[in-house]
């Protein structure tokens, strides 16, 4: 078991500073998660980690031993790519054991070990198969098999289920959670699908532009976000950004009547009258006011009218596409309660669980 | 009334099949070229003709004449060594090449340019220059003795035994830019994760090449082999500049065999059969590999998962 | 990662700084030995049209040039004796001009309309058609000597200029037929449909649609072409005699001849301008040349 240690890690690729500070930790079997738009760096980070690109100033430590000059051999890791990466012209088997060929391990131990993998991941039918003729979901079991038969201090996926369709990915995303509840190593997952972050990782590393914006555990990073842009990325559909100004004790939204939304008294603390804020409201903060949901919890409610526009029925839930004070919403409720479009609703927000950011540096308030 | 109707059916008929009709004139052209040519050489070389063409039939007496001339069964032995060691030279030192140009090196364009310009050179050329370096006289053992190694010895190309690897080295010297080009772009083509898999595997980088990277792109090895052997049965203008066939027969290969017979020694119709035993050859060659590839590419469709 | 293709990574530049440079040293070391053993010929054969003959005789071709005169040049091209005449090469060299660059432009117009043909109109029998052209790049010229040589006697084309072009042309447009057809196949057909019902007719496409699209493969066509003709030799030696023959037989003729003296260095110069036009199209138009290449031969 070991951990992972990234200090002031810069990646410059010519004159394009690519990664900026990095500093991240791993603990011993924990499960990181990289989550960020494309070109935000993580897949250059994780290359880094991997060996595979060069560092150009700050430190990777693998079990505290510093592996900045080490080649990716020498780092005892294992790495799960996006298009499976398997050996064409080789069988399954083949596949697993190149590694350990490489390594000069005995052939009788090359065996066990196949074994083993191939049962832990049930593709013993499918050993003496090529890649060729293996389907999506086959060839990613394979290359975790690959990946496991290492037997590495860490583990690394590039994104492993962008190739698959909706479906297989759930049902892959659950065997990576089965494997690595009963394997037990430290994992740096590369994703951009926030929700496989959310569902698979005990922290989450928010990247963007080359800059962690937040490393933390998955519920502190969705109800805490630090910045407007980890609030707006994480959580699907996406957080509300409405124009607000602080006043009286509360909000006033912009291009509103002038109603005072009530904040918690700790949160006005920080804040001056007049100043222009964001709110950040996410959709299922939002409840049918005559249900009284929030003051069920103990919490204190502020009633919203939100005018709707137009109705998304997805089945399990209604998304309203509304608009509140003249800015547009989203709101989440149940099929049940969901208002036609034209009319009005009548709904009470949680003001406690809204985030305040600042309309120029994006920071939470 | 029916004239009337005569001319846009006309028209409309030379409108439809305006396609074949321009074809027409290059289409009659490459038939007569290919099949109305190949005929008439292969019913020479079973006609009685010697200095003119003749066309009585003389039966297939020539072919066993030729089959039993030591100068034909000594040019297909030579086109046969000749052959196996240019086409795997070839693509040895293509494949080298390929692989050092692949480690990203710099000034790339500068190392391809290099290793292809022999391509646009005429065989004639090659053959010319190389014979000046090769030949004891002017060249490498003249070099050798002037720089005081008086015993040195460079006469392969007047050696009889060994004439035939003079020949060897310079068609690889040609070549092996074409093997180079060919199989560099076939290591590009090779999906990046792999190597970086295999790298994380610990292979080293050669292990990685021999046993990832170059199985990967076999196909390209054949197709370049298949060319190269089309080169090779094709022979004649480098063995002309370079050696002449010499010294004796040591370097004679089939093409010039056919020249010999057909423009020097007046036996139209045994040249003639030997212009036929080199189609044989050709054949041999490229029936099968167009079989192959229209069944793998057929296999591939059906399997497409 | 996913993005980068394999010219991105590069596995040598992975692991310490020491092996870095220890594995890109040895790279670009084998890559200098190799240049050399490609270059050195050439090299030799340059420095070899400057030197007095006298030096050569002496020393071989391998040795440094000492006294440096570019007369042989002058001689190579207007007064140098080939088989009885002493003329130089420039003959010989105008020969092989008037040969390949008619040749050339018939063989790929001839091809551009083929394959515009057989790429765009279907009929019947076109693949047929295509696959008997496309046979004439693998027939091997033997096969083709004896009927040659009968026709060019009878319509009174032997030892002519012309009935070396009638032969490369017939030959050429094998090629420059694939290599049209094949690049013209990447047209979208519904270009073609959208101009038909436009009204436009065969012609009207080809000049506007087909036409404008082609200079790629046309540019392929071309210098693929001019480098095969003009280094052709069998058929020059065979079809023309004396002083109506292209340059790459004159070059048989007199560095063949062991008799008399031999003026090696009026004989490279004569050498390195029989090699200059394919090699110049080469160098300035070295990324058609590969592409021709790549496309052409792996059918």
């Amino acid at each position: 078991m070991s951990s992972l240690e990234i200090r002031d890690l810069r990646k410059r690729f010519g004159s394009v500073e690519v990664l900026k500070d990095i500093n991240l930790s791993a603990e011993s079997g924990e499960f990181v998660a990289l989550v960020g738009p494309s070109g935000c760096g993580k897949s250059t980070l994780l290359a880094m980690i991997a060996g595979l690109e060069s560092v150009s100033s700050g430190e990777i430590r693998i079990d505290d031993r510093v592996v900045n000059d080490a080649a990716p051999k020498d780092r005892d890791i294992a790495m799960v790519f996006q298009s499976y990466a398997l050996y064409p012209t080789m069988t399954v088997r083949e596949n697993m054991s190149f590694g350990m060929e490489s390594r000069k391990v005995p052939k009788a131990e090359q065996k066990t070990t196949i074994a083993r993998v191939a049962e832990m991941l049930q593709i013993e039918p499918l050993l003496n198969r090529k890649p060729s003729q293996l389907s999506g979901g086959q060839r990613q079991r394979v290359a975790m098999g690959r990946a496991l038969v290492r037997d590495p201090k860490l583990f690394l996926f590039d994104e492993p289920l962008s190739n698959l369709d909706a479906k297989l990915r759930i049902e892959m995303r659950g065997e990576i959670k089965r494997l690595h509840r009963d394997v037990g190593k430290t994992t740096v997952y590369v994703t951009h699908d926030q929700v496989e972050a959310m569902t698979l990782a005990s922290r989450i590393a928010v990247m963007f532009g080359g800059v962690l914006q937040q490393y933390d555990t998955p519920k502190n990073i969705y109800d805490d976000p630090v910045n407007r842009f980890v609030a707006g990325f994480m959580g699907s559909p996406t957080m509300n950004f409405l124009d607000a100004t602080v006043e009286r004790g509360g909000l006033v939204l912009e291009g509103g009547d002038g109603t005072v939304l009530p904040l918690p008294p700790e949160r006005l603390a920080g804040l001056t009258p007049g100043q222009r804020v964001i709110w950040g409201v996410r959709p299922e903060h939002f409840s049918p006011a005559a249900e009284g949901r929030v003051e069920r919890r103990g919490g204190v409610s502020v009633p919203v009218e939100a005018h709707v526009e137009m109705t998304e029925p997805t089945g399990a839930e209604t998304i309203l596409m509304t608009r509140i004070a003249g800015q547009k919403a989203l709101i989440s409720v149940e099929p049940d309660d969901a208002p036609d479009a034209g009319q009005t609703a009548a709904l009470a927000v949680d003001m406690a669980k809204t985030c305040l950011f600042d309309p120029t540096t994006d920071t939470r308030l | 009334m029916t004239t009337d109707a005569k001319t846009p059916r006309l028209r409309r008929w030379l409108g439809d099949n305006i396609g074949p009709l321009v074809l027409m004139p290059t289409l009659v052209a490459s038939f007569a070229y290919v099949v109305l040519f190949s005929a008439w050489t292969l019913w020479l070389s079973v006609s009685t003709s010697t200095l003119l063409p003749d066309p009585t039939y003389g039966g297939w007496g020539e072919y066993a004449a030729l089959w039993q001339s030591k100068r034909w069964t000594v040019a297909y032995q030579n086109l046969f060594v000749f052959g196996t060691l240019y086409v795997l030279g070839s693509l040895i030192v293509g494949t080298l090449l390929a692989i050092l140009i692949d480690q990203r090196v710099r000034f790339e364009a500068v190392w391809r340019t290099i290793f292809l310009y022999p391509l646009a050179i005429s065989f004639i050329v090659t053959g010319t220059v190389w014979r000046w370096i090769f030949h004891p006289q002017t060249g490498v053992e003249l070099a050798l003795h002037d720089m005081g190694w008086i015993a040195a010895e460079f006469d392969w190309i007047t050696d009889r035994d060994l004439a035939l690897y003079v020949v060897v080295i310079t068609g690889i010297w040609h070549a092996s830019g074409f093997a180079m080009a060919l199989i560099l772009a076939g290591l590009r083509s090779v999906d990046g994760d792999i190597v970086k898999a295999a790298q994380i595997d610990g292979a080293s980088v050669p292990r990685t090449y021999w046993r990832v990277i170059l199985p990967t792109i076999w196909p390209i090895f054949l197709a370049v082999a298949v060319v190269l052997l089309q080169f090779a049965i094709k022979t004649y203008d480098l063995v002309v500049a370079l050696t002449q066939g010499g010294p004796g027969v040591a370097t004679t290969v089939p093409a010039i065999v056919v020249f010999d017979l057909m423009f020097e020694r007046g036996q139209i119709a045994q040249g003639a059969a030997a212009a036929v035993m080199i189609l044989v050859a050709l054949g041999c060659v490229l029936i099968p590999y167009a079989l192959y590839t229209r069944w793998r590419t057929r296999r591939e469709e059906s399997r497409h998962v | 990662m996913s993005e980068t293709g394999h010219i991105e990574f590069d596995p040598l530049s992975t692991g310490s700084a020491r092996r870095r440079i220890t594995s890109k040293a040895i790279v670009y070391g084998l890559l200098g030995v190799f240049a050399a053993f490609y270059l050195m010929p050439i090299v030799i054969i340059l420095a070899n049209t400057l030197r007095p003959l006298d030096d050569i005789v002496r020393t071989g071709f391998i040795a440094w040039p000492t006294d440096i005169s570019l007369s042989y040049w002058g001689e190579a091209w207007g007064t140098f004796c080939i088989g009885g005449q002493c003329e130089g090469v420039s003959r010989y060299f105008k020969n092989s001009l008037a040969m390949a660059i008619p040749a050339t432009v018939i063989s790929t117009a001839l091809g551009l309309i083929n394959g515009y043909v057989l790429s765009k109109w279907r009929f019947r029998g076109a693949d047929l058609m295509f696959g008997l052209i496309t046979l004439g790049v693998f027939l091997p010229p033997q096969m083709t000597l004896l009927p040659w040589a009968y026709i060019l006697g009878s319509i009174g084309l032997s030892n002519t200029i012309s009935g070396l072009v009638l032969v490369h042309v017939v030959q050429g447009v094998s090629f420059t037929t694939l290599f049209c057809r094949n690049y013209f196949i990447n047209i979208p057909d519904d270009l073609i449909k959208a101009a038909r019902i436009d009204g436009a007719g065969f012609w009207r496409i080809f000049r506007r649609i087909v036409l404008p699209l082609s200079p790629p493969i046309v540019i392929v066509a071309v210098i693929w072409q001019f480098t095969g003709i003009w280094n052709e030799f069998l058929f020059g030696t065979i079809f023309t005699s004396g002083d109506k023959q292209p340059i790459t037989a004159a070059i048989v003729a007199f560095s063949g001849s062991g008799t008399g003296e031999r003026h090696y260095n009026v004989e490279a110069a004569a050498v390195i301008m029989a090699a200059l036009p394919p090699l110049f199209i080469y160098l300035v138009g070295g990324k058609y040349f590969v592409r021709g290449l790549t496309s052409g031969a792996v059918k």
